[in-house]
Order: structure tokens, then C-alpha cells, then sequence
């Protein structure tokens, strides 16, 4: 059976390229930092030749590069004030690293840098440890108001303390899962659709006309994943902006 | 009851909380309408908000796909 050929894990393996063993640690450069790297390369070059010109009239990559700023910039001037800009680095570079790399993974025998849950758990805990630090830095202990909510009877408080710590500490843990999940979970079901279409083709002539319908189906897959891709790098942007306005604004 | 067995049980199982996404992103979606066609000079305005809370709903039943899907494959 054709169908036992198809694995759908297998786009996840992580091969090494370069063995580079220190110490007893494994620092190989694995087809994960190729892609990675790649990510950021691409990344880069973009925003600097399309603004290298700095046209009045922008051209078409200068506006592209000019419509994420932008974009990025009112989102976290929404979410966190102007205080928040001096941010602005750390969300942009965000933004574009897990937008690129979501959609470098779209193409086929690409590697998909985020559907691996300590990439996107290291995103999330330098955002979480961010907030932390610079909470305490700026707020002193008068960060700790985060989690007591103003204007709660007291018998309630020791409660909502409570569910106050237990949402913040779930919050690298949601951050990181949500991205990683829709990742693998959506190039796993590419996978399953498109392994229908070809064991429904080994079937003969019958086969072949069913396999259509999988094959339709693979297609639209492939543009709810666009949508996902960016929409997901999108919702970690917002929620890292979110998160940074409790670290500049921690009494709510 | 053998393990095989159970492995596909359990994750029949597990995408039942995918039901659980799609009660809420039917709310979601259905509100918005709503909202929009009662007003419909507003609606444009919280796109964004309707897209960041279908995301954010959808990823729930990601998460239950994501657990069927290790108890098949991984």
C-alpha cells in the first residue's frame, strides 16, 4: 500500500548538517538553524533594500516595507501607549522572524522553524522574561499590583490573586503552544491530504477521479495556511504587545 | 482492549474538543454579522478584532487536533 509510505511526521525531522559537538552538548547546525538563519537573512535584505532608496514616492517593496512598520508600530501604540515604542525594535524584529519563517515553511520540503514547540518556548520566555525584568527594573515591587486587581471586595482578593498568577504563569505556555500548534497541526493535515491523493492515484482509473477531491481539498488547506501563517505571527505580535503594556502599566 | 486500538479510540476522543472551537467561533462569527448588519458603518473597524478572536478560539481546537495527532503519528 502506497499509503503506509506516507508519513506525515517526517517533514519534522531535524537532520544536522554541521556536527558541532562542545562540552558533551549537541551545538550542531541542524536543517532547523539553516532555516532559521535563512528566515532572518530574508528578512534583513528585504527591509534594507526596499528602504536603502528612501524614496518620497515609495516603490513597491519601499511601501511594503513601510505598511509593517506602520502596522506594527499602531498595534503596539494601541496596545501599550507611546511608552511602549521605545519596544518597537523588539516587535518588529519579532513580527517579521515568526512571519517569515511561518511562511518560508509553506513551501514545499521547506522546513518549518516554528512547528517546533522550544523555538517558539524560547520566543515566549525571552518575551515573559522581558516583561518581568523590566517590570521589576522600572516598577520596583509595585509591579506585584499585575496581579491584584483595583476596586475587588476582599473577600474576594486571595481568589482573583490567585487566578491573577496562575493566568500570567500560563502565559508563556499559551503563547508558545498556540503558535507551534497551529504550525504542525496544519502542515501535518496538508500532509494527510495530499497522502490521500496519492494512495486514492494508486487505485487505478476510479482512483484517480476520486483523488480530485482530496486534491481540491489539499488547495484550500494551502490557503487557510497562508492565513494562518500570518495571522499567527500577527497574534503573537499583539499578544507580546499586550503583555509588554503589563510591565508598563501594571496597575489595572 | 489492545494498545493500537485504544491509540485510535483516544484520538477519536481527543478531536471531539474541536467541537468545543467551533460552538465558539460560530458565536464569534455570527455575532459579528449581527453586529455589522445593525450596523454596518462599523464593521470594518473591528475586523482586525473579529480576525485576532478567531484566531485566538481557533487555537483551542488546534490544541485538541494537536493531541489527536500525537496520539496517531508520534
Amino acid at each position: 500500500m502506497a499509503a503506509d509510505k506516507v508519513d506525515p511526521i517526517h517533514q519534522f525531522h531535524i537532520n544536522t548538517i554541521v556536527d558541532i559537538p562542545v562540552g558533551g552538548y549537541d551545538f550542531s547546525f541542524t536543517n532547523s538553524s539553516l532555516f532559521m538563519v535563512v528566515a532572518v537573512l530574508l528578512a534583513a535584505t528585504f527591509l534594507y533594500f526596499s528602504t536603502a532608496k528612501g524614496a518620497l514616492v515609495p516603490s513597491r517593496a519601499q511601501s511594503m516595507a513601510e505598511l509593517t512598520y506602520e502596522f506594527v508600530a499602531s498595534m503596539l501604540r494601541d496596545a501599550a501607549g507611546n511608552q511602549g515604542m521605545k519596544f518597537f525594535p523588539f516587535v518588529f524584529t519579532l513580527f517579521m522572524f515568526v512571519l517569515t519563517a511561518n511562511l518560508l515553511g509553506l513551501f514545499p520540503y521547506f522546513f518549518t522553524t516554528t512547528s517546533h514547540i522550544i523555538i517558539t518556548f524560547a520566543l515566549a520566555m525571552l518575551v515573559i522574561g522581558i516583561v518581568i525584568i523590566y517590570g521589576f527594573a522600572k516598577h520596583g515591587l509595585r509591579f506585584l499590583k499585575l496581579f491584584v486587581p483595583s476596586g475587588v471586595p476582599l473577600v474576594l482578593m486571595p481568589l482573583v490573586v490567585a487566578i491573577e498568577v496562575v493566568s500570567f504563569v500560563s502565559r508563556p505556555v499559551s503563547l508558545s503552544v498556540r503558535l507551534f500548534a497551529n504550525m504542525l497541526a496544519g502542515h501535518i493535515t496538508l500532509k494527510v491530504f495530499a497522502g490521500f491523493v496519492v494512495s486514492l492515484g494508486a487505485m487505478g482509473a476510479a482512483g484517480m477521479a476520486g483523488a480530485v477531491l482530496p486534491l481540491a481539498m489539499a488547495v484550500a488547506l494551502s490557503a487557510l495556511e497562508l492565513l494562518v501563517a500570518v495571522l499567527q505571527a500577527y497574534v503573537f505580535a499583539v499578544l507580546t504587545c499586550m503583555y509588554l503594556n503589563d510591565a508598563i502599566h501594571p496597575s489595572h | 482492549m489492545e494498545a493500537e486500538a485504544a491509540k485510535f479510540i483516544g484520538a477519536g476522543i481527543a478531536c471531539l474538543g474541536m467541537g468545543g472551537a467551533g460552538i465558539g467561533l460560530g458565536h464569534i462569527f455570527g455575532n459579528y454579522l449581527s453586529g455589522a448588519l445593525r450596523n454596518p458603518s462599523a464593521a470594518d473597524g473591528q475586523f482586525g478584532r473579529l480576525i485576532f478572536g478567531f484566531a485566538v478560539t481557533e487555537a483551542m481546537g488546534i490544541f485538541s487536533l494537536l493531541i489527536a495527532l500525537l496520539a496517531l503519528f508520534a
